[in-house]
């Protein structure tokens, strides 16, 4: 059952045995299976914040808010707020009717929107995923942000024009992995003394 | 010497004169009869008198079982199960650290939280992808990379959210040692290095940052710089030997030694190179940091070195004064542990704990030290310091860094009270 025969290395097989660190010897495979593109779109659901992958489609929260209603307000709560799911409106901190530490966050405070469409294509509503429409998604990203006060009632979201909406805490937010490790493995933080 | 009692349907002869096939045989349960020796009756006045022997020295047991499991005096050892959120979709179970001893957890015990439920995947359901920004967009079936060289490694793997309770909750909770750090647990990793499929498919020059999905309903997605990938990560097929379980990503995991746990994405499937990362959910919320200046803490992967002792921990007591082992553990998501320091008089002062070995990277480290328990009240604190001089800070230092209800990457310092009467409890120094 077990064969090398798919790989292809440089070194002796022996080599295979000494841990890689240790190794200065390339070990080379060549085992994957060529993709088409058209496959790789059938998979491509992850969407970028300057808008790359955003699908074609349209909505906006006049439309989203019955879709909410219908779909999700069982467990975000009526207006994204006190439900059993995580708050989806309000400023971040701890809520009086319940103050459970995940509870204290908030998708106002995310830094991205287009976060918002990605999540909820791919995972929303939580018990059957993946069943809405494109034009679903965008329309529930709109409530969601109209929700928060961030845009109108009636301004189309689109691969246009969700990218554009500035989120309040995108200029608070910052990479620890830049800022704190200098973008490389370290012992220690930058700025541990 | 032995006969057969009576023959029955699973006594499959497998030669004349009375050999039986000894599987079959054994599974049917049928029990062998003793011959009695020759000289019985002759040396009877010198039998041992073995009436007071336990019965299990007196009767053969139980055949070996095709999956062992452990003994049903161990059955109160289980995971410890946590509720996230109302939906019921969210699980989670916490290791019973105080319950185990050494630096590696059976995989039944191996804490897991799943934001989705697990799946159940057939590997011929799954494949591997990795494309993007490379020269060859490329997959594998699970059957592939099976064939592929591998690693093995040990490491622990801890939720970023792991000790969350003694930072949120103002009194310490008197909780055990499991419920407030059970979300640590440590395996023999085995699998393939990501850097020979990463070189395989041809990373393009702009290509910086892995967006790393699972195949679970909601795709959890986690981005982590290539240069991570490059240095020690892999894709883990086996646990502690065995294929990995459906909690830990059966078919395939990734494994990213030293980060926050759910950056080793489970059910891994796809891989899409790029030259930023993609801010996926759970970097805009749940794992992220927020600063005590209202700040988002994003990218924030490495769980810092910690150190908790196991035993004795909350709700656990001691009998009476007297001498006995404290044990526990420490790890940095860095590299080694370099120093253990106990103290059992709240932090006044401090001994170096016992590491025993070996002492590997990015890997629970056990820690001993005897302690002669004098029957008055005192508090038991460990202090852990990796290779790079990394500390374990104060959890008042800590909290001054977060907003109060922020809650990850706690590895504060951690501590038990003594009551005179021995109660262990869990307090804050
Ligand atoms: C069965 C309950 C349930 C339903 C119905 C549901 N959600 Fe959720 N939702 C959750 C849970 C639980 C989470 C947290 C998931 C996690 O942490 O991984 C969540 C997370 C989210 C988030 C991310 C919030 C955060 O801070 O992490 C968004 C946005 C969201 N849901 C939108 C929706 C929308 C839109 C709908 C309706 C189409 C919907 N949900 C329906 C339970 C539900």
């Amino acid at each position: 059952m077990f064969n090398l025969k798919r790989i292809s290395t440089l070194a002796s097989i022996i080599l295979l045995c000494i841990p890689m660190t240790t190794s200065a010897e390339e070990i080379k495979t060549s085992g994957g299976t060529a993709m088409e593109q058209s496959e790789i779109d059938k998979w491509s659901i992850t969407i970028y914040p300057d808008g790359r992958n955003l699908p074609d489609g349209s909505g906006t929260a006049k439309i989203g808010k019955p879709l909410y209603e219908d779909q999700c307000v069982d467990c975000h709560g009526v207006d994204g707020d006190k439900g059993i799911a995580p708050r989806l409106v309000g400023q971040m901190g701890y809520q009086e009717w319940n103050p459970h530490p995940l509870l204290a966050l908030t998708v106002a405070a995310w830094p991205n929107t287009t976060t918002i469409f990605d999540y909820i294509r791919r995972g929303m509503p939580h018990h059957s995923p993946k069943t809405l429409s494109d034009s679903d998604v965008y329309a529930l990203t709109a409530y969601i942000l109209h929700l928060n006060n961030l845009i109108g009632e009636n301004d189309v979201l689109d691969r246009e024009t969700l990218k554009e909406i500035e989120m309040p805490y995108k200029d608070k937010s910052f990479s620890a992995w830049d800022l704190e490790e200098g973008g490389e493995i370290r012992g220690k933080p930058l700025n541990s003394q | 010497m032995h006969v057969v009692k009576n023959k029955t349907q699973d006594q499959v002869e497998v030669a004349k004169g009375g050999l039986l096939d000894r599987r079959r045989f054994l599974l049917s349960g049928a029990t062998f009869l003793s011959v009695a020796g020759v000289s019985q009756i002759a040396s009877q006045s010198h039998a041992k008198d073995f009436s007071k022997f336990p019965d299990h020295m007196l009767t053969p047991g139980f055949p070996s079982e095709d999956y062992g499991v452990p003994s049903e005096y161990e059955n109160h050892v289980k995971r410890l199960p946590e509720e996230v959120y109302g939906s019921a979709i969210i699980t989670a179970a916490f290791t019973p650290l105080d319950q185990l001893n050494g630096i590696i957890t059976p995989a039944g015990l191996h804490f897991s939280v799943h934001h989705n439920g697990i799946p159940d995947i057939a590997p011929e359901n799954h494949q591997f992808m990795i494309h993007g920004l490379v020269e060859n967009a490329l997959k594998w079936s699970v059957e592939d990379l099976l064939n592929y060289p591998m690693v093995s490694r040990f490491h622990f793997l801890e939720c970023s959210g792991n000790s969350a309770p003694n930072i949120i909750s103002d009194k310490p909770l008197d909780w055990t040692c499991g419920h407030i750090h059970g979300q640590i647990s440590g395996s023999l990793w085995t699998g393939v290095p990501l850097k020979y499929l990463l070189d395989e498919a041809g990373i393009k020059p702009n290509g910086e940052w892995a967006m790393c999905e699972g195949a679970d309903s909601a795709n959890h997605v986690r981005n982590i710089p290539l240069k991570k990938l490059y240095d020690d990560a892999i894709i883990a097929f086996y646990q502690n030997g065995e294929r990995i379980r459906p909690d830990q990503g059966y078919p395939m995991r990734l494994f990213c030694p030293g980060y926050e746990g759910n950056m080793s994405v489970k059910w891994l499937h796809r891989i899409e190179i790029s030259d930023i990362p993609s801010q996926s959910k759970d970097e805009q919320s749940l794992y992220m940091d927020v600063t005590s200046d209202g700040r988002i803490r994003q990218y924030s992967y490495t769980m810092e070195v910690k150190s908790v002792i196991t035993k004795p921990s909350g709700k656990q007591g001691l009998p009476e004064s007297g001498l006995y082992e404290i044990s526990g553990f420490a790890w940095s998501g860095r590299g080694k542990v370099n120093k253990v320091e106990v103290s059992a008089d709240g932090g006044k002062t401090w001994a170096n704990a016992h590491l025993e070995g070996p002492v590997m990277d990015k890997c629970m480290t056990r820690f001993t030290i005897p302690w002669q328990w004098d029957g008055k009240e005192t508090v038991l604190v460990s202090r852990a310091t990796d290779e790079f001089g990394n500390v374990q800070p104060t959890r008042a230092d800590w909290v001054s860094r977060f907003a109060r209800f922020s809650h990850g990457h706690n590895n504060s310092i951690n501590s038990w009270h003594i009551s005179p009467e021995g109660k262990v409890s869990n307090i804050y120094v």
